[in-house]
């Protein structure tokens, strides 16, 4: 099982032929990941690496029956290519971008939600005919400002270091990408494997949060254990919290970054500020806590934390 | 109602009270007569200007509570202007926002001190959790609103606003009611109206992040009442600057840490702390449990550095001389996973940084993943006084513990 994503994903990549979305086809590639297409608008007709480019999403899944993207765009195309992938009756769309103004992530994130309830263009309808989707809900975008989406083995959308992974039944969601690479490089020294990693991304507007992933994997047969990994800002840890309280049957591990981090302070990630007392780790921690969430006390202790919750 | 729904989100741009009046100003929100001086000369010419009864000298730093500290007088006529702005120019102000040390005054606004018959307060940000703009509105204006919201939340009305349609004449109508209940102020209720959304306008044409505009209060004018921006905050979303270069001009660069302004030139986030431990992390989240992990050794981390996903051996030299030339750092701790930034450029960045910049402090690296083994032989053929350690925990240890042996 695994969620999400696995060795019968189909991907197009939208802007393949960019340094960094050539760089990163090629590793998702080697992989094992099917990659069938790219997408460059004026690009299309030619080849990167032996994959078919084409101008439009729209072409790309028609061609190829692709069900999945993986967004590298520069920011200021990023959202439009979220749109395009929405409307080309993409699934699951990964986007890597980060710096995309947040405007323009509220309106891609509107057309999202309205193009579940009723898909408009023509290709749309004709791919939906072909495969039919389960409207409402069937439609996920990972990100954006995200490390990208793994299942260990089978499939890697995303810009993550593979060696850090290893197949098993541990599943991660993250706010941050190194801390994802952190955990589960530790979980593999210990011989756990994961079922699928997920970075949600840091940015104020994303398309996954953490309820949307561990609704998931409480369905997921082959993921026995969740590790959340959360930070400081925000209330989303807590909503989390309450939903791991009354939905989750499975072991919640958690970590929560930026204990030490000083009020007022950006860290780097969009989200990480502590403002007006609120957003701040021991809230995380407390409501986590209260969930019956194990929280690791540091970052290095992660790994040892899920294996004594798993035995 | 969420707890935080004051927490701005984002990368801002934070700009000045009289630069955000400007810019609300261009869209039609009545912010009231007012100019920027810096001198008394200046002051007094733009007194001189306006002819008003009475005038409010207001000190322009990037923080809140600037009347606590002092930063914020009232004139009676424009030698008191004149007075105020001597006295507030170039003066060091201490508010709740500014952290002890205070801020270096350069501007003043003068503006006309308006009778104000009743004080609201009226935002718009983005709601984190439905990712929809959000009018935020109290009756409540004039004093901290974190606090209205805490202990009295049912004194805030809120709007989400429709993504696809934006925020409608009528919406703003009803908003305007809601907020001004009182019969006694319904002749300003099209102003309102009118106000709010070109509040609306300005936000969204600008790519804000937030604007608050607190207090929003009705006045008493010789034709009536009318209602005016007295204050305005407006935070300009960073990651659309690229299209607003008006907008991206008006970025002070005197209220921002130069070592930090400099550090996001090269492409890296870093954050001047009080510690002694310099730290130097590829990834945001890593580098916020990093400074972690040394605190619960016993240690105080100097900064916050993110080096980023893929940073060049240069941006790592760069990071490098920013964490030395502070001068209370006592050892530095390097914690790399290295994925798409692999441990050979940070290991050759570490020591191009050390061939310019003298090392006197002790280095503590913990390298992991990509080229990890050749990441660690460079820095071992180097020369340079480096410890290794295999482990999070050990590294922070050994930072700690050499902190605490080096003396400044």
């Amino acid at each position: 099982m695994s969620i999400l994503v696995n060795k019968n994903t189909k991907v197009i990549v939208q802007g393949i032929t960019g340094s960094s979305g050539r760089f990163h086809t090629e590793q998702c590639a080697a992989y094992g990941t099917q990659i069938v297409a790219g997408t460059v608008p004026g690009k299309g007709g030619t080849e990167v690496n032996g994959i078919p480019v084409y101008d439009t999403v729209a072409e790309a899944v028609e061609a190829t029956g692709a069900d999945t993207s993986m967004i590298l765009v520069p920011a200021r195309f990023a959202a439009d290519s979220v749109m395009e992938a929405a409307d080309a009756g993409v699934s699951l769309i990964v986007c890597i971008s980060e710096h995309i103004p947040v405007l323009d992530m509220v309106k891609a994130k509107a057309f999202l939600q309205k193009h579940q309830e009723s898909p408009t263009t023509s290709t749309t309808t004709s791919q939906l005919q072909q495969k039919p989707l389960e409207l409402g809900k069937d439609k996920k975008l990972i990100g954006p400002n995200c490390p990208g989406v793994i299942t260990p083995g089978e499939c890697k959308i995303g810009v993550m270091p593979e060696f850090a992974y290893s197949p098993g039944n541990v599943g991660i969601i993250s706010r941050s990408g190194t801390l994802t690479y952190e955990a589960a490089y530790q979980l593999k020294q210990l011989g756990i494997g994961q079922s699928t990693c997920v970075g949600i991304g840091g940015d104020p507007v994303i398309g996954t949060n953490f309820v949307d992933v561990l609704e998931l994997f409480e369905a997921d047969d082959e993921t026995h254990a969740v590790v959340l990994i959360g930070e400081i800002g925000g209330t989303a840890e807590e909503t989390a919290a309450q939903f791991v309280k009354h939905n989750m049957t499975k072991p919640v591990v958690g970590f929560i970054a930026g204990q030490t981090a000083p009020p007022g302070k950006r860290m780097g990630h969009a989200g990480a500020i502590i403002s007006g007392g609120k957003g701040t780790a021991a809230d995380k921690i407390a409501a986590l806590n209260q969930a019956g969430v194990v929280v690791a006390e540091s970052i290095a202790t992660i790994g040892h934390t899920v294996a004594q919750a798993l035995s | 109602m969420r707890a935080d729904f004051l927490l701005i989100n984002g990368k801002n741009m934070n700009i000045h009270e009289y630069q955000a009046k400007a810019i609300l100003k261009s869209y039609g929100v009545n912010t009231g007569p007012g100019n920027v001086a810096e001198t008394p000369e200046q002051a007094e010419a733009v007194a001189k200007q306006l002819h008003c009864a009475q005038y409010v000298v207001k000190a322009q730093i990037h923080a809140g509570g600037r009347g606590k500290g002092g930063g914020i007088k009232l004139a009676k006529n424009i030698a008191e202007v004149r007075q105020h702005a001597e006295a507030i120019l170039g003066m060091q102000l201490v508010t709740p926002q500014t952290g002890p040390e205070g801020k270096r005054v350069r501007k003043v606004f003068i503006t006309e001190a308006a009778e104000l018959e009743k004080e609201f307060y009226l935002a718009i940000l983005l709601d984190r959790e439905t990712s929809k703009l959000t009018l935020i509105g109290s009756a409540e204006g004039g004093v901290n609103i974190e606090e209205v919201a805490a202990r009295t939340p049912e004194k805030i009305i809120r709007l989400q606003i429709d993504s696809d349609f934006g925020l409608v004449p009528f919406q703003a109508r009803q908003f305007a009611y809601r907020l001004i209940t009182s019969a006694l102020y319904h002749e300003v209720i099209p102003k309102a109206t009118e106000l709010i959304l070109s509040l609306y306008a300005a936000f969204t044409a600008c790519d804000c992040s937030l604007v608050e505009i607190n207090p929003l209060a009705i006045v008493k004018t010789d034709d009536g009442l009318d209602i005016a921006a007295i204050d305005a905050k407006v935070n300009l979303d960073d990651n659309a600057l690229w299209r607003h270069p008006d907008l991206a001009a008006m970025r002070d660069p005197q209220e921002e840490d130069a070592s930090e302004l400099e550090a996001s030139e090269s492409g890296l986030s870093y954050i001047r702390l009080d510690g002694d431990i310099g730290c130097m992390v590829n990834g945001a989240g890593l580098a916020m449990a990093t400074m972690d992990i040394i605190k619960q050794h016993g240690g105080e981390p100097a900064n916050f550095l993110d080096v980023g996903g893929s940073a060049t051996i240069e941006a790592v030299a760069h990071a490098f001389r920013l964490i030395l030339a502070d001068k209370n750092v006592r050892a530095v701790l390097v914690n790399i996973f290295g994925g798409i930034m692999k441990c050979d450029t940070i290991a050759n960045g570490i020591v191009a940084a050390a061939k310019q910049v003298e090392l006197t402090v002790p280095l503590v690296v913990r390298l992991e993943g990509t080229n990890v083994a050749l990441g660690r032989q460079i820095i071992a053929e180097s020369g340079l006084n480096v410890q290794s350690a295999e482990g999070l925990s050990e590294a922070a240890q050994l930072a700690v513990a050499a902190a605490n042996t080096t003396s400044l």
